[in-house]
């Protein structure tokens, strides 16, 4: 029952159509960056530290550079004073701790992965081949893993920094201005209230596009061309020349094909650096393809908190205060965006609610990880986690349905604008819609009634049901808050539309497509807005001697920002075109109404289609005076607020209480995204949203071994679901247009991943939790749901027994008993 | 260096290749063809997924000498005379791709799984693409296609 089929409008915005960039991808006419092949070019390799913290003692090259075919070994130590430090662009405190970040490592390893030496041979064989001659001493130091304890600076993950806090930011509504003082609702509580405290687990995930990242650097031009398998091709040119001294004009970056990225090509990487180091020094195109363990160990990781959040609410259930300290891991280094993940969550734990006070505290904490950065979502889904899951625990404490809690709290529909307890405008929304429409396409009631049912037979399966009624901030973002919040760059976007004399339209995003169809969605907006043929436009994007000026691809932002420049750039484009059809129309410029792609004379049948004055203008033989001989237009739109998307996703899952094996029934979502333009798309990117932040909730964790080591280093540990782990989909939508862009729209692309985290995992506790569960730890597997169940029990501490399982062997059956207690995490 | 002979794509190759090279590189660097991609190295992903004598099979599972007399069908030798092949056009028209990095093996594996059950069910949909994994869709519209591709069949 997807929304997708229909055309919405009489337009092409609105329209589900087919994408343009299919017959490519499905004919496999691609141009993904591996592809590339250049004269003489050559490969690299990258030597990476089996260890996560070690002094490099000494690096013997030898016999590597005299492997067949190798050209060249770079250590640390040869590129120390070229390499600099790879950027954090946004240091969230004036005092934050962030140590060097060297491409290759110097004399020192901070996470088991990072590179030590780069080899670079005639073919991607002869350079791993030779990689493994390499010989490398270590002295093995102890590393900082547990978050918790490095938060305590237990061992130190950078001894030379003194501790591992890297910064603490601090949002208080009382000292904002924005609100009440949460200590004081929080005390009240406790006395004549309710207060609910929990500790939750954001487990630490990787993004897992299925593309590894590839880069090459043709030096051999007047530019060193970069091609990169990434999101952000401007921000990549911009550092690149800003950290290795070289003339941001001398530096082109393509971001051609580019097979997914989820945040996680949301980076400027050390084998970006390493490469382009390789090309400059060498003369040669050089190119490193990661295989898909070096893709999972040293592409940064996502998520990784603990958070401890105390809920105050009156006896009636009215919300009166939260507050909420978190701890975040930021692996060994601060990456690009760094300590910004969690804070883009500070001002999304209090949702879709009123709460009167609030405070939000994090400490950013160094460890011997994979750096973590962006991943689907980006502090959002935490924030989206711990608030849903606290409203259902508050639900259960007052004996009433989840929804219900969270409709006496939320804001309502006639209440819009809105000023949150952060200070945020929400625009525009309706959660009584969206819930009302969900639940009936769920079935809500009859479900509950099931769920009873069972319950009072004591069925074995067990069903649960989950509520996620969510909002976020995204659309990233106004240049004035990214400032006020310590952010190195803007939130602008650009685009320029280039009216052909044929009467084409090429248009020109700095929006950085790599997956999500901006060249349909944006010439299904160009189409509206100029009269023209949805075939008649062209996108061009992801190269910056073409698109020379954009902020790329994440905070799904891409269409309520730079879709509104597209947007503006097209009315320049009417605007300039209106005096010269009034020439040529011999009319006055007043007269002249544009509609349909056709300048009218009004009151006559006179009239002039775009691209005749496209054609006129090429020409230049008849224009009016000073008018310059282009209809061309660039725009440049810095967003005024952000965008806020909401919707009401529900879950069922069934539990079989006697192997802890979760089912997914059924799952609708019902979200407000303002106005559509292309429907299909936007189905597209609820239902890929909703499978990652399902896996989030049962399948997927980063695991490190005592040792640093990380054992989910390929996709036969780390558990991207397949088909067959997961199901259809129920999707629809309410629309409260945006107020803030023209086109109604709000982002889409993080939505999925954000509600549906929670509204699994509170589905999954809600058909357990007779059992005394009110938390399992995510993910939620088999193993953790079953003690979680067996907890106040003897179920979980009785060994299996060797005849219980014929078809083990002893050995097996101790291994498998010893692994279960690692897996501990559930009932609290 | 051994010396094999490859249908590939309806066209004849004769190559000298080391032993130890994969099929999936033999067709993307030998050959040119780039329409299959490698994933993830451990046959988990099934991004590399071409047809050899008419069977789905991981290119990186596979030695270019095995290939060695057979008959192997990439994406790109799929659609004949300019007419995309019926899998092809589901997915374009269910919207079953993104990124498309998937996208080439999910439609081999699409073809083969259709091959051996014309008609099959959503849940034998799923299990029989289990081997392919996809970042972009949640899998729900490539369930679709190949429903729709079933359909059409018919």
């Amino acid at each position: 029952m997807t929304a997708t089929q229909e055309r919405t409008s009489s337009g092409e915005v609105g329209r589900d159509r087919r994408r343009k960039e299919d017959q490519r991808l499905i004919t496999g006419r691609t141009r993904w960056t591996d592809n590339i092949q250049l004269p003489g070019m050559l490969h690299l390799a990258m030597v990476r530290s089996p260890f996560a913290h070690a002094r490099i003692t000494s690096i013997d090259t030898s016999e590597a550079k005299a492997a067949t075919n190798v050209v060249a070994v770079l250590t640390g130590e040869d590129v120390k004073d070229e390499q600099g430090s790879l950027p954090n662009a946004w240091p969230i405190t004036p005092d934050q701790k962030a140590p060097p970040h060297p491409s290759i490592a110097v004399d020192r390893v901070a996470f088991a992965g990072e590179i030590v030496a780069v080899v670079v041979a005639r073919s991607a064989a002869e350079a791993r081949d030779a990689a493994e001659l390499v010989d490398v001493d270590y002295e093995e130091l102890p590393a900082a893993l547990d978050l918790k304890d490095a938060a305590n600076d237990t061992t130190l993950a950078h001894p030379d920094l003194g501790t591992n806090k890297s910064a603490f930011w601090k949002f208080d509504s009382a000292e904002a201005g924005t609100g009440g003082n949460v200590d004081e609702a929080i005390e009240k509580a406790r006395g004549d209230g309710i207060v609910i405290e929990r500790e939750y687990r954001q487990q630490r995930l990787i993004p897992a596009f299925m593309e590894p990242r590839s880069v090459v650097v043709d030096p051999t031009g007047e530019q060193i061309t970069v091609w990169s398998a990434t999101q952000i091709p401007h921000i990549l040119r911009f550092l690149m020349a800003a950290v290795l001294g070289v003339s941001e004009a001398k530096i082109r970056v393509i971001a051609p094909d580019v097979g997914g990225g989820f945040g996680g090509k949301l980076q400027t990487t050390p084998e970006e650096w390493a490469t382009f180091m390789a090309a400059r020094r060498l003369g040669k195109p050089c190119k490193y393809t990661e295989t898909r363990s070096e893709s999972l160990m040293a592409g940064h990781h996502g998520r990784d908190q603990w958070q401890k959040l105390t809920l105050s609410a009156t006896k009636d259930g009215t919300v009166t205060g939260l507050k909420v300290e978190l701890l975040a891991d930021m692996g060994a280094y601060i990456s690009l965006v760094g300590g910004g993940v969690p804070v883009l969550g500070a001002f999304m734990f209090n949702a879709i609610y009123k709460f009167p006070a609030y405070q939000f505290n994090c400490q950013t904490v160094l460890t011997n990880k994979t750096w973590t950065d962006a991943y689907r979502g980006a502090g959002r889904p935490e924030a989206t986690f711990a608030i849903e899951r606290l409203m259902d625990e508050l639900a259960v404490e007052l004996g009433v349905d989840p929804l219900e809690v969270r409709e006496k709290n939320w804001i309502k529909h006639e209440e819009f604008p809105f000023i949150t307890v952060c200070g945020l405008e929400y625009d525009s929304g309706n959660y009584e819609a969206a819930t009302a429409k969900a639940k009936e396409m769920f079935g809500y009631d009859e479900l509950r009634a099931e769920q009873q049912r069972r319950r009072d037979s004591g069925d074995p399966v067990q069903l649960g049901i989950g509520v996620s009624t969510f909002t976020e901030m995204c659309g990233l973002a106004p240049s004035r808050v990214l400032g006020s919040l310590d952010y190195g760059a803007g939130g602008w976007e650009h685009a320029s539309v280039r009216m052909l004399p044929t009467g084409k339209v090429e248009v020109i995003t700095g929006a950085s497509a790599h997956g999500q169809g901006h060249e349909t969605a944006w010439s299904q907006i160009v189409a509206d807005r100029l009269g023209v043929a949805f075939e008649d436009v062209e996108v061009l994007h992801g190269d910056t001697q073409i698109a020379h000026k954009g902020l790329d691809t994440y905070g799904s932002r891409s269409l309520v920002v730079g879709g509104e420049a597209l947007v503006k750039a097209a009315d320049k484009v009417v605007e300039k075109a209106k005096p010269i059809a009034a020439h040529l129309l011999e009319a006055s410029a007043d007269d002249l109404e544009f509609s349909g792609g056709k300048f009218s004379v009004k009151g006559t049948d006179k009239g002039m289609a775009i691209g005749e004055v496209a054609l006129a203008t090429f020409a230049a033989h008849n224009l009016p005076d000073g008018v310059e001989p282009s209809l061309d237009s660039d725009a440049t739109y810095d967003p005024v607020n952000f965008s806020f998307p909401h919707g009401t996703h529900l879950c069922a899952v069934e539990i079989d209480t006697e192997t802890g094996g979760v089912k997914m029934r059924k799952y609708v979502c019902v979200d407000d995204i303002g106005n559509i333009v292309n429907p299909l798309i936007v189905s597209g990117q609820v239902h890929g949203g909703l499978v990652q932040g399902i896996a989030q909730a049962l399948f997927e964790e980063a695991v490190h071994d005592e040792a640093g080591t990380l054992v989910s280093a390929s996709f036969v540990d780390y558990l991207v679901p397949t088909a067959a782990d997961t199901i259809s989909f129920d999707t629809a939508h309410t629309t409260s247009p945006s107020l803030t862009n023209t086109l109604g729209t709000k982002g889409v692309g993080e939505a999925g991943t954000i509600a549906s985290t929670p509204a699994v995992v509170n589905a999954v506790v809600d058909a357990i939790r007779h059992f005394g569960v009110d938390d399992v730890q995510m993910p939620c597997t088999p193993a953790r749901i079953w003690k979680a169940i067996h907890a106040h029990d003897q179920g979980g501490g009785t060994p299996t027994p060797g005849d219980a399982a014929p078809h083990f062997d002893e050995q097996d059956v101790a291994d498998r008993t010893a692994g279960a207690d690692d897996t501990a995490g559930g009932a609290q | 260096m051994t010396k094999i002979e490859v249908t590939v794509d309806g066209a004849k190759y004769a190559d000298d290749v080391e032993p130890r090279m994969l099929l999936v590189h033999y067709l993307r660097e030998r050959l040119g063809k780039t329409g299959t991609v490698v994933g993830c190295d451990t046959s988990n992903c099934g991004a590399c997924t071409v047809h050899v004598d008419g069977r789905s099979v991981k290119s990186c599972n596979m030695l270019a000498v095995q290939a060695d007399g057979h008959e192997v069908t990439t994406v790109e030798g799929l659609a004949q005379d300019g007419e995309l092949h019926p899998v092809q056009k589901a997915f374009h028209e269910c919207h079953a791709l993104q990124c498309g990095y998937c996208t080439p093996g999910m439609i081999m594996q699409s073809i083969d799984l259709l091959n051996d059950n014309p008609n099959p069910s959503e849940e034998e949909i799923r299990t029989g693409l289990e081997g392919n994994l996809c970042r972009c869709t949640g899998y729900h519209n490539i369930v679709k296609a190949v429903q729709t591709a079933a359909g059409g069949a018919q």
